[in-house]
């Protein structure tokens, strides 16, 4: 994780089916301050993200100010979410009912484990299917999805001899990379046109149609590089993967909100179609979709509408899979709905305003966060999901200023600076089972970036323009800093003396190391 | 043993036990109402070019008009969905262009060499410039308006209707009936390499709507 070549080694390849992703697992990623280090030392990443999120964030502001109503969609979304949330048993057993009655059937899996041996079973069964006389390859087509990046579904089908191939553009750039995606939507962000360029040109071929040898970094050439080199994987799909945006439990429909149409050939090409939803994407009735088809497409691309959009029920006669299969997933999510505040995080519908929005994120990019879900939505989900008993997880509710940008933004207005609070609260009460004090990684972190001017200005820039406190250089009261230097005044309540620059009285009160004199 | 389902339920039930089963969260949104525009067809032309797609509103024969559209964009062969105006079939075969019908089903090596599709819609929204497919007759299979690069979409007037909560209100019927829907705003496109957006990764290239 701490290195990413744009040429990896490709030792490790030999017996593979697919491009090896870095090794060792997200969970034992090195805490957010160490990692976020490593990371602020990536120029590119840097310089990309900085472009990209100030790209995205003016048009986001375009388009959800363009819609009179968009409060009234953010109070619609978040209550739609909260009924469903509050009465989940309810809703689930009626989309049960309702996809069953569609003729697709239904799978439920407690962990990723049960997931995975779920899946991999269905697409064994899937290519064992006589077809004419040609054998299957063992391979499926998978619509981007975030649970099934949350289950590592891709290694588990490795390990069974199946070839799982991404076919969203951000997704192919990081796998053909041997890269880990470092943000939900464009998960590629950290790369550059250049270094995209090369990685087509060095693994495409290994994996099928090669890229064009006269290939440039133009964004549209790359593009019509991965059109070419996916075209002949769609056109003899057999089986696709797909998550779902939504599932309508009046109806048993399930939705995916896509842009470049890789979604709809898998959902349209395959013979058999899996899809693997989390418990908290069902939703009551299609007319609620009209709610999260205006408030997604503006919080996520900042489009008025994302280009494509797929609902089904089912399998249809004459048009698309014939064989569908939904897998409900937990891994998780029962705990989180367990705390009535920490809840709130279940309706999130992914859309990464939040992340875009994120003085945090912006510096450091999505690797530093130890999961699938980086930035604030991040920052609270992953410790709820997967506990605090890890070192990262018990540092990433610290990877934040709690500057407030991020529930502005929320489509769902889920109170991401009180969830944050909330689960450093949960990290601090670990700490009397034994766990190492909060307080003590948000000192590490603070002395060494303090103690770096550079890196100081770097900080105080960074959230010039968010509306949060600094101002002229001065700090007249440690309200919330950014971070890094919130992980220290977030966890701790300080006043500051007057007329004093924080630099000069961090360097009165503290000694060299970040200890406190 | 118990099962997956059941352990799963039992888990939601004991997490949401201080939820009283009464409970109903109110919400606070009209559903299905029809947003104030000013001219609707001037709106959803211009918000469709918006998405770098063509639009263009037909004045003369329908016919020519689509096999205009079809030359421009270099088309030699077209995939025609069982139930489209005979008066455009004809047009479109006099051209000289190949049709290919699709009934059997092409296949999918067929209609990977096969140029474009002309269809119709089910409804079309002017705010985000969307044309909604039901696949119902003069529209075919999902795979038709997807694999061919250049897709033709004749949209008649009165099935332009003002945003995302008409659009949804009329596709409730079908969604109920268990019919595939497909939303389209523009050609397919990404933002995936430096957010910089390009029109055209896998879905059909070129988007031509006619409005008729
Ligand atoms: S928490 Fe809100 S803003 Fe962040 S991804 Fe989820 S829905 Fe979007």
């Amino acid at each position: 994780m701490s290195k990413r070549p744009v040429r990896p080694s490709n030792a490790h390849d030999a017996d593979r089916l697919t491009p090896a992703p870095p090794p060792g697992r997200f969970l034992d990623s090195p805490t957010f301050p160490k990692q976020s280090k490593v990371e602020l030392g990536n120029a590119v990443q840097r310089r990309n993200l900085y472009d990209a999120m100030r790209t995205i964030r003016t048009k986001r502001v375009g388009v959800t100010s363009e819609a009179d109503d968009w409060e009234d969609l953010r109070l619609a979304g978040e209550a739609i979410k909260n009924r469903t949330l509050r009465h989940l048993d309810r809703y689930l057993l009626q989309l049960e009912e309702s996809l069953t009655a569609a003729g697709s059937t239904v799978h439920w899996a407690r962990d990723a484990e049960e997931a995975n041996a779920i899946i991999v079973g269905l697409v064994n069964a899937a290519l064992a299917t006589p077809q004419g006389d040609q054998a299957s390859a063992r391979e499926v087509v998978k619509v981007k999805s975030m649970a099934t990046q949350e289950i590592d579904m891709n290694e588990a089908l490795e390990e069974a001899g199946i070839a799982a191939w991404e076919t969203d553009l951000a997704e192919l750039i990081v796998q053909l990379g041997h890269d880990r995606p470092s943000h939900i939507l464009v998960p590629a962000i950290h790369r550059n046109r250049s270094e995209v360029r090369q990685i087509f040109l060095d693994e495409m071929g290994r994996y099928g149609r090669p890229a064009p040898d006269d290939l440039d970094s133009e964004p549209v050439n790359l593009a019509a590089a991965a059109r070419l080199h996916l075209r002949e994987k769609f056109l003899r799909a057999k089986v696709a993967i797909s998550g779902a945006n939504f599932a309508v439990a009046e109806t048993g429909t399930l939705v995916v909100v896509e842009s470049e149409g890789n979604g709809r050939m898998c959902l349209t090409l395959a013979d058999t179609l899996i899809s693997v939803v989390g418990i908290e994407k069902v939703i009551p009735s299609v007319a609620d979709l009209e709610v999260f088809l205006q408030l997604l497409p503006r919080s996520s691309t900042a489009e008025r509408m994302n280009p494509y959009t797929s609902f089904w029920t089912g399998p249809t006669d004459g048009d698309g899979p014939q064989a569908t299969h939904v897998v409900l997933i937990d891994n998780g999510r029962t705990k989180v709905l367990a705390d009535p505040v920490g809840r709130d995080a279940l309706r999130c519908i992914r859309c990464s305003a939040c992340i875009n929005i994120c003085p945090v994120y912006e510096k450091v990019g999505g690797h530093a966060y130890g999961s699938v879900y980086p930035g604030p939505i991040g920052a609270v989900l992953t410790p709820q999901l997967r506990g605090v008993a890890s070192a990262v997880d018990a540092s990433v509710p610290y990877a934040s200023t709690l500057c407030g940008a991020c529930v502005d933004v929320c489509p769902v207005r889920i109170p991401l600076p009180d969830l944050l609070v909330h689960m450093r609260h949960k990290v601090v009460e670990a700490k009397a089972h034994g766990r190492p004090h909060a307080d003590d990684v948000a000192m590490r972190v603070t002395g060494k970036v303090l103690g770096s001017p550079g890196v100081w200005a770097a900080t105080t820039k960074a959230i010039s323009g968010t509306g949060a406190v600094l101002k002229k250089g001065r700090v007249d009261h440690f309200g919330p800093l950014p971070w890094p230097l919130s992980l220290w005044t977030n966890a701790r309540d300080v006043p500051a003396p007057p007329n004093e620059s924080f630099r000069a009285w961090y360097a009165r009160t503290h000694h060299k190391d970040g200890s406190p004199r | 043993m118990t099962s997956a389902r059941d352990e799963i339920l039992a888990r939601i039930r004991a997490s949401l036990a201080d939820v009283p089963a009464d409970d109903e969260t109110d919400v606070p949104w009209a559903y299905g109402q029809p947003r104030r525009t000013d001219d609707l067809l001037d709106l959803f032309e211009e918000r469709v070019r918006d998405y770098g797609a063509t639009v263009q509103r037909v004045t003369g024969h329908l016919g020519a008009t689509v096999v205009e559209a079809l030359l421009a964009h270099g088309v030699t062969s077209v995939v025609l969905p069982a139930g489209l105006d005979p008066a455009v079939v004809d047009a479109i075969a006099q051209a000289g262009i190949v049709i290919r019908g699709d009934t059997p089903a092409l296949s999918r090596a067929t209609l990977d060499e096969t140029d474009a599709v002309v269809t119709t819609c089910a409804v079309a929204g002017a705010v985000t410039g969307t044309i909604v497919l039901d696949h119902g007759p003069g529209q075919g299979r999902r795979a038709l308006s997807l694999v061919p690069d250049v897709h033709v979409c004749l949209v008649a007037a009165d099935q332009v209707v003002s945003d995302v909560p008409e659009m949804v209100a009329r596709m409730v019927p079908a969604t109920r009936a268990g019919r595939p829907i497909t939303w389209i705003s523009g050609g397919s496109a990404t933002s995936d390499i430096e957010l910089s957006r390009v029109e055209g990764v896998h879905g059909p290239r070129t988007l031509h709507v006619l409005l008729v």
